[in-house]
This record gives structure tokens, sequence and C-alpha cells, in this order.
């Protein structure tokens, strides 16, 4: 009896003792900007994406080599004719608020992206006729027209599943409490201050979850995001600066993750959009081979960035599998370039309107891009312009070069169709080749690299080095500076802050 | 005297009413399609129409302008295009966070403006009051955005001491509150104590002159007893007049300061709604602000009129 | 006997109220020292071509981000200009920014500030509520709106500035026009029958000038820094013409690899705004016929 009291006795001294030692473990993230609405159908921002990979998981993901790998779904085959697409799902799967992830709620789910009011994710998933159900654990795709772009879409947020409970209860304010089925779940958000989410005990995979909370900070100042990590304010930040990366790499408590990113940095060229463009750089072909010709994309990248990011010529970056190597980058020749200015007849200085979005980095750039061109005759007169009012000129034709960049896509098409291909809603070049137009449309219908790079290769010949309306010029490394105390991150060229499997030391 | 105060309170509707206006016409000139900012990269004809007519955006202005006036007199503020948040709710969530900055500002510039200005004018003259004069011109001389850069990189970025940025509220941490306010509510507190001490100066000098002090002085008081009790009580008052608006002024949001900070106050929502054209934000916003601001005016012209019995009437 | 001149007696020298003013001017030494910075600055705004070493907008690519050294007095910045260079052009901005603004606010406010004080009655209620609701919405905002709408250039900056600074010369104007309304000679003048513009002018604004002089000086320095916050917000002078604001903008990125970027233009704003202070308050001391 006595030995019975003593060991119970025991026992809750022990446990106690343990409760104790378990304080929560908290990962702070610092983000570059305050995401929008945390509602995977209407979100637009990257940085949105970033607070989702722990919220809301995708029917599928991506490996660092850029292949499709499971998530929420285990398989996916397409039919021989590429019109259907069955997806077989993961069993056991939970939404945070308990309810089951089945073939219901995955059609809920897709058509919610299709249909729902505003829905920014229905032409990511325009190919898509109807969703229909073979069996709990599996759905079919019917598509209009084949898309091997499709499962590409997939692993991005018009992947994301979300609670049909829940989404049906919220309406438009669903992204005001999300409720998907990530390892994490969402408890609160203070606008523009922090988000913050803890662990879902019922996640698939929870074994390789150990992190007890995410709090996500927008903190837009880089030199600050940079001093809280320092300071120990900060467990993780995204988007260091280039220009510290040699000051992360002195620091000892800290740790740098990079990966090349899937989009680019280029100058858009407004060729056809507008008269303004007819009247500069889409006077001939040759002015813009020359201005190709007239930027030193090395130099670029050593004085902005210190050499840390890579030069690039291509929708890809030269690292993706994607990325056709007999188009190298070309070096700077303003020889050729004063040439082939004097070759189309144009008086130089050529004047043009250079619209640039306001922000630090971009003006540096734009500022170099100036005296560079100058040197070939070009008189790229800089245009600071806020964000908002440079979309609306752009969609007018209101410029004749901007500088405006890409975010990327895991599949090449998301990187170059709604670009070059004729009336297209990002193509603010103007630029419209039916021949181009065709060798796009065929790489959207046949499936596998092997088939559809060669095709890519001949639409390049007729949209690299000027002769399209985008100057690719860089491609920037996506740079996670991180305590060392943390462990198990790896980075991916997609940017996002991928937390499962991530713990502390 | 009641129907100064009552006149005054009637010249508030007209005034709020221009500011809504002013506020509401202004958003509708900045170039830039609120719908395609809110699309983004996520481009497609179909959605931003949608949106458009989601957000009566594709109404005339007067329309626009008499459904948001209806929604406010109705106490709907409207809604944000980005967050999707009523507008209420967001002015609710920040407004704690502007009240915290404005006092700290303001009580750290009636410390040293008034201390500084009693100083000044007691020891007129002297070296005391030189100095005391070139540092409130320096205060004010200071663009405040490059005092919180700099305070920044010697106290976060250097020395390690206080956070760069970001807010803690003082509900969950009460020192991890003060350490990352004190440097913007100290950035803010320094202009406003520049304009604060000149005007404690000019308002001693002048009650340090008047009869009533040399009356008290030719009684035989001490002098620290002449300068508290008599001169300083006289003093004050327009300076407490002056501050109620300087602390409205600051409740509108210490823009660049917040910007420089990160603190997620009224400053730092207004700037980012007016670039991402997100209008029921900034409307509402500033309506509110401006509300309490005209209030706040009222209140210190009623105050002055109270003190000063020659004005009344 | 010695002759003894009979000239007529030197006329008394009763000083002109402007003469009396500089006289006190001078007297006050900070104020005199504010006026010779200020001078200074004017002559390097306009000398800057032959005063700066370097070309402003000259990139050099190789030499980045340099801290101060003989070459480079101040150091050099982000794309490897010479920010001594800069600073000396960049006067010419925020010079022409704080005057034009303020020129812009007083030739829109005084007439609107006379008209109130003057008329009284509706027209002066109208415009006080305007006014109101101008000084209710917080300065830099309406700054912005305005800068946006115009655009980014440094022309609409001024503009902006001036029209957000205008409700202070209309309400300063009218207060110092009611003042002197009631007066006796005011009366006098319109009893003689003098048309209102010619009061105005004549009676009115003479004695209004000594606190607009004031006032005006003030805003300047107030203008000077609105320009900066709105280049360093990308709403003003368009790269590569430099402007302290912007360049504070561009040193942002680099307070600790770069921190001399931040501190020359901090510091020659923070010299011409406090000289145009101390001067504007010399002046105050000494149109003020209350003080010694």
């Amino acid at each position: 009896m006595r030995f019975k009291l003593m060991a119970g006795l025991f026992a809750a001294a022990l446990m106690s003792g343990t409760a104790f030692a378990q304080t929560p473990s908290t990962l702070r993230i610092g983000l570059a900007e305050d995401p929008d609405v945390l509602d995977p159908t209407l979100g637009r921002t990257y940085v949105g994406r970033i607070v989702f990979s722990s919220i809301c998981d995708k029917l599928f993901d991506i490996d660092d080599k850029l292949n499709i790998i499971p998530q929420l779904a285990l398989s996916q085959e397409a039919s021989a004719d590429g019109k259907e697409v069955t997806i077989k799902l993961r069993p056991g799967v939970k939404f945070h608020d308990g309810e089951a992830m089945d073939a219901e709620a995955v059609k809920f789910s897709l058509e919610r992206h299709m249909n729902f009011q505003g829905s920014f994710r229905k032409p990511e998933l325009s190919a898509v006729d109807r969703v229909e159900i073979i069996d709990p654990l599996t759905v079919k795709l019917v598509l209009k027209n084949p898309f091997s772009p499709l499962i590409a879409q997939l692993t991005d947020r018009a992947g994301m599943m979300v609670s049909p409970k829940a989404a049906k209860e919220g309406g438009d304010k669903f992204g005001l409490k999300p409720v998907c089925a990530g390892p994490y779940k969402f408890v609160e958000r203070v606008q523009q201050d922090r988000i913050v989410v803890e662990k879902f005990a019922d996640y698939w995979d929870k074994a390789n979850v150990f992190i007890d909370r995410i709090v996500y900070l927008p903190i837009t100042d880089s030199t600050v995001r940079l001093a809280n990590l320092k300071s120990g304010q900060l467990d993780l930040i995204e988007r260091a600066l280039a220009t510290d990366i040699k000051d992360i790499k002195a620091t000892r408590n800290i740790k740098l993750a990079t990966a090349l990113e899937l989009g680019y940095q280029g100058l858009t060229m407004n060729i056809a959009k507008s008269d303004a463009g007819k009247a500069g750089l889409g006077l001939d072909p040759r002015v813009r081979e020359a201005l190709d010709l007239s930027i030193d994309r090395k130099a670029l990248n050593d004085v902005v960035f210190n050499g840390e990011f890579v030069p690039g010529n291509q929708w890809v970056n030269p690292e993706n599998p994607w990325y056709m190597k007999n188009f190298p980058v070309k070096g700077r020749d303003v020889a050729k370039a004063k040439k082939l200015m004097a070759d189309a007849g144009v008086k130089t200085p050529l004047t043009i309107d250079f619209m640039v979005p306001n922000n630090p980095e971009t003006r540096q750039v734009a500022e170099v891009i100036q005296s560079m061109a100058a040197e070939a005759g070009f008189d790229m007169k800089i245009r600071i312009t806020e964000f908002a009012t440079s979309l609306q000129q752009a969609e007018q034709g209101n410029y004749q070069a901007y500088l405006i960049s890409w975010s990327g896509r895991t599949d090449p098409d998301g990187n170059i169709y709604s670009f070059a291909a004729c009336k297209q809603p990002l193509n603010y070049s103007g630029f419209c080749e039916a021949d181009v137009d065709a060798l796009l449309s065929e790489t959207r219908a046949l499936s596998g690299m092997e088939k559809r790079k060669p095709v890519y290769e001949k639409a390049a010949a007729k949209l690299l080095d000027g002769r399209g309306g985008i100057l690719y010029l860089y491609h920037r490394k996506v740079l996670i500076a991180h305590t060392d105390r943390l462990e198990g991150f790896t980075q991916r060229p997609d940017g996002l802050v991928r937390v499962v499997g991530l713990k502390y030391k | 005297m009641f129907s100064l105060i009552a006149k005054r309170i009637l010249q508030l509707i007209p005034t709020l009413f221009v500011v809504s206006v002013l506020i509401f016409s202004l958003q509708q000139l900045l170039p830039g399609d609120p719908a395609l900012v809110m699309a983004g990269e996520e481009k497609d004809p179909e959605v931003i129409e949608q949106i458009r007519k989601q957000y009566r955006l594709d109404q005339p202005i007067p329309v626009q302008y008499v459904y948001w006036l209806k929604g406010v007199l109705t106490g709907n503020l409207g809604e944000s295009m980005r967050l999707k948040a009523s507008v209420s709710d967001l002015v609710l969530a920040k407004l704690p966070v502007t009240l915290q900055l404005a006092s700290m500002a303001m009580i750290i510039a009636l410390l040293i403006g008034v201390t500084a200005g009693v100083v000044s004018a007691v020891k007129r003259g002297s070296k005391l009051d030189y100095i005391v004069n070139v540092i409130g011109l320096i205060g004010i001389s200071t663009p405040n955005f490059w005092l919180g850069i700099m305070l920044i990189f010697l106290f976060a970025v250097n020395l390690g001491w206080l956070p760069a940025s970001g807010y803690v509220s003082p509900f969950e941490d009460f020192w991890g509150s003060m350490k990352t306010t004190i440097l913007p509510a100290f950035v803010l507190g320094n202009a406003i104590a520049g304009v604060l001490m000149r005007h404690t100066r000019s308002a001693m000098l002048q009650a340090l002159d008047s009869d009533y002090v040399r009356t008290a002085r030719a009684k035989g008081l001490l002098e620290t007893k002449v300068v508290i009790k008599h001169a300083m009580r006289n003093a004050l008052t327009p300076v407490i007049t002056l501050g109620a608006l300087e602390f409205g002024t600051l409740l509108s949001g210490a823009v660049l300061t917040e910007q420089i900070f990160t603190i997620p106050g009224f400053g730092k929502l207004i700037v980012d709604s007016v670039f991402n054209r997100d209008y029921a934000v900034v409307q509402g916003v500033v309506l509110v602000t401006a509300t309490t601001y005209v209030l706040l005016n009222l209140l210190a012209d009623i105050g002055y009129v109270l003190v000063n019995p020659r004005l009344r009437g | 006997m010695s002759a003894v001149s009979m000239e007529t007696p030197a006329p008394l020298a009763i000083e002109s109220p402007a003469r009396r003013a500089w006289r006190r001017l001078k007297q006050r030494k900070s104020a005199l020292l504010a006026l010779f910075v200020i001078v200074a600055l004017i002559l390097i705004a306009i000398f800057a071509p032959l005063i700066a070493p370097y070309d402003p907008t000259k990139q050099s690519w190789s030499a980045v981000r340099k801290a101060p050294s003989l070459a480079h007095w101040f150091g050099t910045d982000e794309v490897g200009r010479d920010i001594l260079s800069r600073i000396i052009f960049g006067t010419r901005a925020s010079l022409s920014a704080g005057v034009i603004s303020v020129g812009i606010a007083i030739t829109i406010g005084v007439p609107l500030g006379l008209l109130a004080g003057y008329l009284g009655g509706k027209v002066d209620a109208i415009l006080g509520r305007i006014t109101d609701a101008m000084l209710a919405v917080p300065f830099l905002i309406l700054a912005i709106a305005l800068a946006a709408f115009l655009g980014p250039s440094l022309g609409n900056a001024m503009i902006a500035i001036g029209v957000t600074a205008t409700p202070l010369f209309i309400r300063l104007t009218r207060g110092q026009t009611l003042s002197v309304v009631k007066e006796d000679y005011i009366e006098a003048a319109r009893a003689v029958g003098n048309p209102g513009w010619r009061i105005a002018l004549r009676h009115i604004l003479p004695n209004v000038m000594p606190a607009l002089l004031v006032q005006a000086t003030l805003t300047i320095a107030t203008a000077i820094i609105a320009e900066a916050s709105l280049s360093f917000l990308g709403l003003g002078q368009q790269p590569p013409a430099p402007s302290w604001g912007s360049m504070l903008n561009a040193a942002q990125r680099f307070l600790t690899n770069a921190p001399w970027m931040a501190v020359w233009p901090g510091l020659a704003i923070f010299v011409t705004v406090l000289s145009f202070n101390l001067f504007g308050d010399g002046l105050r001391d000494a149109l003020d016929p209350r003080t010694k």
C-alpha cells in the first residue's frame, strides 16, 4: 500500500516535472510585407503563399528539382487524350475543424476556386470543365482541352483544399479565419502586426511536426528585419538583401539558405500596345536587340547585388531543367548595338519613357541600366511610378519600357504564355505573332519535357534577345536567413518557407 | 459663452462634411485602378470586372460618394478590399497602438519641452537659456525619419539595447512594450518638445513680468515658490491647449515614423492603403482622425476661453 | 571770433521700421549666423557646377559604396556616384522646393485670407470650413495624395506641398486682417470712398507683412522637410537627379554597410532647416515691437 502511494507520488512528481520543462516552442518568421487576405481562392500575394505553406496543404507539392510529389493527393494520371486527369487522394486527412477531407471536399474546394466571386484562381483552372467524384478517395478532372501545366497549378494555391463547412459559413470572410488541412492551424491575426498559427494535432504527417507555434511578423525594412534576426527577436527572415550576404555569412549564430528563384527580373518593352510603343522600342526589332546588347548583365549583378544573383536571358533561370542551353547569356557589345541602331535608321539619342516601380532596389537597377544604355544611344528617362499607377499605365500602354518582374511558376508555361501570347492579360508589350502563339499553345497540349522542350526552343528563337517583348535580365536568389538553432531547413526555388521537419536544437 | 460653444459645435458639421468630400475626391483622383491593384499578378479580365462591380467602382463618383456617406452615417465605414476586414475593426485594432504612441510622445514632449521652457525663461539671457533654445531648435529642425533611422542604427543595430522594430502590446508584456515604443515616441516627442518649449518660454516670460508675480516677489516669497506656484500656473494654461492640438496631430498617425519602426498604427495603415488604392480604409481612417482632431480643437478652444474670461462674449 | 555755422539742423533721424528691424537683427548673433548659412546655401545652389568635384550623375561601378576618402570626401553611393557632389547639387532641389512651395502657399493663401478677414460673413464662414477641413487631414497624407495624383516629380511635389501649406497662410492673414480692420484709419479710408482692394493693398497688407515674413521663413523650413519626406517615399525628385530625401531613401538598405550614405543628406537637411528656423526666430524677435 505504501509502496503504491510512493510510486504514485513519484510518478506525479515526474509528470509535473516534465510538464514544467515543456514551454511551447515558437518559430518567429519575419516577412517583407503584410500578406493580403488569407483565403487561397482570393489571395494574390507572394508573402500570402509563405503563410499558406504552414496552414494550407495542397494536392501536390514540388521537390527541389521541381518534380511533382504527393501531399494531400497520392497520385495523378492523365488519360491518353490528355482530357481527363484522375487524382487519388490520401486517406485519413482531416481539416482543422475536424471535418474529413474526401472527394466531396476536394470537389468543393476546386469548384470554389473556379466559381467563387472574385476568385483569382479562375484563370489558373480555366482548362477544367468539371470535377467528377469517382469514389470517396478519387476525383476526376475533365478538361476542355489537354493542358499539361494543370498539375503544376495544383502545387500552388489552386490546389489548396479548404473545409467545406467552414468555407460555406465564412463566405468571403473565410480568409479572416481560414480552415485548411496544413500542419498548423490559424489562431489569430492582427493586421500589419502578426499572424499566429499553432500545431494541428491531427495532421496527416504529425510525426514530422516539432515546433508548437509559428508567428509571422511583417517588417518591411530589410535592415530592420536582419537586425531583429541578429538580436534574436526573430528566428527566420525572408528576402534578406544580396548586399547583406557578406554580413550574414560573417555572423556566427545565423545561417543562410538559398535557392535560385522560379521567376525572373526583366524589362518589358512596349512594342505594339499603344502608339507610344510603336514610336519607341516598337520601331524596329534591331532597336530592341541593340538595347539588349547594351546591357552588361554581369556588371549589373556585380554593382547592385555584389555578384550574388544570377544573370539570365530566358524566362526560366539557368539552373532550371527547362533552360535552353543553346541560347546562352550574351555579353555586352556596345559597338554592335550602335551599328544595329544605325542600320535601323534610328536617330540617336532615342528617348525612352522608362517606367520604374517605386522601390529602392528597382530604382538602383534602373539607374544602372540607364547609364549602360546611354552608351548605345538610348536616353532612358526614368519615371518612378507607384506600383498601383504603373499597373494601370502598363494596361493602357502609357510607357515605353517597364521594369517589372515576375515571381515565377513551377511550370514554364506560367512564365511565358500570359506574356507572349496575343492579347493575354499580362501581355503588356503588345507582342503578337501567330506562329509564336501556335507554338506556345502546342506546348500546353503536349506532355512530358522531351516533347515540350523542342517546341519551346522553336518559340525561343523568336522571343529572346529582344525579338520578343521582354528582355530577361537576371534572377534573384531566394535568401532566407535563420538562427543556427533551427535544424532541418531546406530552401526550394519557389521561395516558400516549408515548416514540416523543422526543429530547434 | 454657451452660445459660443454651441456655435462652434454647429460649425463642426460642415467642416467634417468638407473633410469627407475632400478625402473622397482625393482618393478618386489618384491614378490607378484599385481592381487592377487587387489583382496584381493574377489578372483575368472577368475577375477584375467582378471586383469592380462588387465594390461599385464602375459607378460614377458622386453615386459612390452617396453610398459611402450613407454607410458612414449608419456606422458602417466600409471594408478593406485588400484585407477583407471591416474598416471599423481595423480602426479599433489600431487605435490603442496609436493612442499609446501618441500619449508616450506627448509625455516626453511635455517633460522635455515644458521643463526646458520654464528653465529657459527663469534663467533668461544666461548660457543655459541659450543652450536650451538651441536644443529646442534642433528638435524641430531634424527630419524625424532621419532621426529614426539614426536611432535605430545606434540603439538597435550597433548597441543592441532596443529592438529595431515591431510593437508589443503593454497588456502582453509591459516592459517589452516600452522597449518597442520608446524610440518612436522619442522621435515624435522630440519635434513637439521644441514647439512646446518655445511657447512655454514666451508664456513664462510674460507671466514672470506680470504684476501679480512682482507682488509675490515684493511680499518676500521664495523665488522657487513664486515660479512654481504663481508664474507657472498661469503660463501653463495656453501651453496645455497647444498640447491638446499637437496630441490631435499625433493621433492622425505619425506616418513616416510608424513606417520606419514598423508600428502598426494609423499612419502606416493610411500610407499602405493609399499605395494599394484601398479607398475605403483611407477614407474611413482619415474621417475618424479628422473628427478627433476637430473635436480636440474645439476642446482646446473651450479650455482657452474658460481660462481667459476676457475672450468670452 | 569763429563763425557760427547757421546751417539748418539735420532732420531728425527717424528710423523706418525696416531699418530698425535690420539693426535689431544684427544684434542677434545666431540669427545673423543663420542668415550667413542661408546665403551660403543659395550660392552653393547657384554655383553647384563650379563647386562640385564630380558629375553628380556619373556612375562608377568599380567605386560602389566606398567610405569617405581623399578622392571622395563624403564617400560614394550605391552606384558609385560621389556623395559630396550630389549633396551640393541637391541643394538646388531642396531650396527651390522650400521657396516655391511657400511661394505657392502665399500666392493662394494671402489673398484668400484678406478676403475672409475683410469681407467676413458668408465668405469667411465658407473659407473657414474649408481651411479647418484641410488642417484636419494629416498634412503628409494630403501631400502624398496630391503628389501621387499629379505624378511623381519635383515640380508636382512643390505644388502638393504648397497647396497643403496654404491653409496656414489663409488663417494667418485672416487673423491679422481681422485685428487691423477694426482700426480707425481703415474706417476713415472706407469713409473717404476707397475701394476695398486698395484698402487691402495699401493699409492692411503692410501690417500683415511682418507676421507673414516670419511665417514664410518658418514654413520654408517645414517645406524642405516635407520635400525630403516625399522624395524619401519616392514621390519627389526623379533619378538620377539628386535630392537629399531620395538619397536617404537609397541609404536605408545600406545602414550597416555604408552608413555615410545616410549621414550626409540628413545633416544637410538638418543644417538647412535649422538655419531657416533660427533666421525666422530672429526675424520674429526683431520685428516684434514688444521684445527688447
